[in-house]
């Protein structure tokens, strides 16, 4: 057989002025998470709109409750309510909220202490302007129309005009312990309970959803454009000579830049494959199906495609294939510009052959 | 009881943004071979690697593992990985070397920082049961800690300011950093408080810039230390400590972690001290919980100030302080790196001259 190993390509590759290609890359997880005994309660607690607190054995009572106390490491022995109201003990001011903040207006964040708590809570005081906002200044829970179980169940804490500061310290978030109790289990929720909040909250979904340009390196770039015309371009490693399809940037065997790029042809053979047979979510193709690792003739190392245009009990190992293209058409810089491989009718390449690329 | 030192470092230039791959390839292999030709070696000479970076950063799942092309793993070498600080990985690579599996290891760190949007994606380190659904940007919740400290007289804006114009001052010096006064003098501090809030009470100025970089360092057992270096930077104390994930029962005001690193790493009667201090009234904090007097040379490379490439920074305080003994400029020097929220985890690598 005859492999094109050194087939120069059309143009030289530095001669590609273009720089890398990117894209907006936009990922999404609900992660889902068991909440255990004590954050239960405080969830619970909010979709009943009430604050709980645990207090820990040298008597300091800690928002959001600790799950373990922080001086004996047991599991705290009793929540308490706290709040509604409390006093900003440090605030910052956010002049453009971004995404999944509290408020979608300027707004502050601040360290709330709440009646009746020693540490402060986080969350966001809808001010308005930071000319109304000052530490020690009175603030009060403004609540979700429909409370869920979940920190968001207080929608941010709204100012709470001038009245009387129970515990006016200013002394940075370490009060004496005990201080401001009394207001504590007299605070209960304003007694409005959802009828349908009856059972505990044992979870919380928390979505997440981030935003990112993702970029392709240099050589990915030229393997892509040139996909775009029909071409696989792959790039030999200065120092050991294997070839990579696709580029990666530096040879992971010598650990050094990959710059000579080297065109391939869309002819290879299957090294290895398996029949795909167990249904997944977003499968295009119905099952069974092969996917296989495709080793391009004069490339030294394979990548993964599929295997269509027989029986996927058809398939071996050897076996020689062509890529089958989209209709150019359709050509991106992707490379989905080929649909899949399909046997050429060849005779199979011996074992020996690809043994080492295995 | 064994010892290792530091022999090389290098870092990637400090930038805005770059052209590459979150996996940081492009800016991995140049410092390598920088790294290798300062200390003679190759990559086979390494017997252990350690890296940190983040998947959130990078936006992708086992971002790591893409990186490791940069070291050229083929025959399979020894190779971890932490979502850290590079600093944290060199701790690793030092106990790696202290345990004997390991004659010369190679800790780096890297990040693209410029991929996304850096103030969201450090809203997910945070407690994510009762804090990150609000989404606290990061700069949101260091401006809480500076008010603070502003509101207890513990330090003032104008005093913050001092560190944003010494910081950048420095920087002139160091050719990698994305920041740095010109020539003829920056900003006054006067200049610089008359500047408009980003976060009040933080200003730009306070706050370090969104860098995309790399740093490697090189460490390596006694003996080899000795044949491969003039002025190996020997690790005299290299200590970390947390503090706790709820940000409400902290005294944000100080930073115990790094005062029990400190204490615990010997750190001492140094002569420079790299902090890798993000906004600047985190450097008071800093000096303040590690015993700092007024004579040590604080951040001479800039410091975060200067460039703060999430990943690596940490890492490159280490390499600089390290540089200040090899180059022969210092004789007892101290390296720190921060991780998480308002400095709640802290390290701190003493190194000297012998």
């Amino acid at each position: 057989m005859t492999l094109p190993l050194d087939q120069p390509p059309d143009e030289p590759p530095d001669r590609l002025p273009d720089p890398p290609l990117s894209a907006p890359l936009n990922i999404s997880f609900d992660y889902t998470r068991s909440l255990g005994p004590v954050l239960s309660q405080f969830m619970t607690g909010l979709a009943h709109r009430a604050i709980l607190a645990s207090r820990s054995a040298d008597g300091r009572v800690h928002v959001p409750p600790a799950e373990y106390d922080p001086v004996t490491f047991a599991p705290p022995a009793e929540l308490v309510h706290v709040g509604p109201a409390g006093t900003v003990v440090t605030w910052s001011w956010q002049p453009e909220p971004r995404e999944g903040q509290p408020l979608q207006r300027p707004f502050a964040w601040a360290l709330i202490r709440l009646d009746g708590a020693d540490t402060p809570l986080l969350h966001a005081v809808d001010a308005g302007t930071p000319e109304q906002m000052r530490t020690g200044m009175r603030v009060m829970a403004r609540w979700a129309d429909e409370p869920a179980g979940r920190i968001t169940d207080i929608e941010c804490f709204e100012p709470a005009g001038d009245a009387e500061t129970q515990d006016d310290r200013h002394d940075l978030m370490s009060g004496p312990a005990g201080d401001g109790h009394e207001a504590a289990t007299a605070l209960a929720g304003d007694g409005h309970v959802p009828a349908q909040s009856d059972q505990p909250v044992t979870m919380i979904t928390t979505p997440i959803r981030l935003h990112y340009q993702h970029s392709a390196s240099a050589e990915e770039s030229r393997y892509l454009r040139a996909l775009g015309q029909g071409k696989i371009v792959a790039q030999r490693c200065p120092s050991c000579g294997k070839v990579y399809v696709p580029p990666r940037g530096a040879c992971p065997t010598c650990g050094v830049p990959t710059t000579t790029d080297v065109e391939l042809p869309d002819s290879g053979i299957v090294t290895t494959f398996c029949v795909v047979n167990v249904p997944f979510q977003g499968q295009r193709l119905p099952s069974p199906y092969v996917a296989a690792s495709v080793l391009l003739d004069g490339a030294d190392i394979a990548f993964q495609h599929l295997i269509l245009g027989c029986e996927p009990d058809q398939v071996r190992m050897g076996m020689r294939v062509r890529a089958v293209w989209k209709p150019p058409a359709e050509w991106g810089t992707t490379s989905e510009n080929i649909s899949h491989f399909e046997p050429t009718g060849e005779p199979d390449a011996p074992y020996e052959s690809y043994a080492h690329h295995l | 009881m064994p010892e290792a030192a530091v022999i090389a470092f290098a870092e990637a230039p400090n930038v805005r943004h770059t052209s590459g791959t979150t996996n940081g390839v492009e800016m991995l292999v140049p410092i390598f071979r920088e790294a290798f030709e300062q200390a003679g070696l190759t990559k086979s000479d390494i017997g252990f690697w350690c890296s940190g970076s983040s998947d959130y950063l990078a936006g992708r799942a086992f971002s790591f593992v893409s990186a490791v092309d940069a070291i050229g793993a083929f025959p399979p070498v020894m190779e971890s990985h932490v979502e850290m600080d590079g600093a944290f990985a060199l701790y690793e690579a030092w106990v790696k070397v202290l345990t004997g599996e390991a004659d010369i290891a190679l800790a780096y760190g890297f990040g693209k920082s410029s991929a996304g949007d850096l103030r969201r994606v450090l809203a997910l380190q945070l407690d994510p049961y009762t804090m990150a659904p609000l989404w606290p940007d990061s700069v949101s919740i260091a401006a809480l800690q500076a008010r603070l400290g502003l509101d207890n007289n513990l330090w003032t804006k104008r005093g913050m300011a001092e560190v944003a114009v010494r910081s950048l001052a420095a920087a002139a010096s160091n050719p990698r950093a994305q920041l740095a006064s010109s020539p003829d003098g920056g900003g006054t501090v006067d200049d610089l408080l008359n500047e408009p809030f980003v976060a009040d009470p933080l200003h730009a100025h306070d706050c370090a810039p969104i860098t995309d970089g790399a740093a490697v360092v090189i460490i390596a057992s006694a003996d080899r230390a000795r044949e491969l270096c003039g002025r190996p930077a020997w690790i005299t104390g290299f200590e970390h400590r947390i503090d706790s994930g709820s940000l409400g029962s902290r005294n944000l005001t100080g930073a115990p972690s790094a005062a029990a690193a400190g204490t615990a790493a010997g750190a001492s009667d140094v002569d420079v001290a790299e902090l890798h201090a993000p906004f600047t009234h985190q450097e008071i904090i800093l000096r303040s919980a590690l015993g700092l007097p007024e004579s040590v040379s604080i951040s001479p490379s800039g410091g975060a100030l200067a460039g703060n490439p999430m990943f690596a920074a940490g890492l490159a305080r280490i390499g600089h302080a390290a540089r200040q003994i090899t180059s022969g400029t210092a004789s007892r020097v101290l390296g720190h790196a921060t991780s998480g929220p308002a400095l709640q985890q802290n390290l701190v690598c003493v190194m000297e001259t012998r």
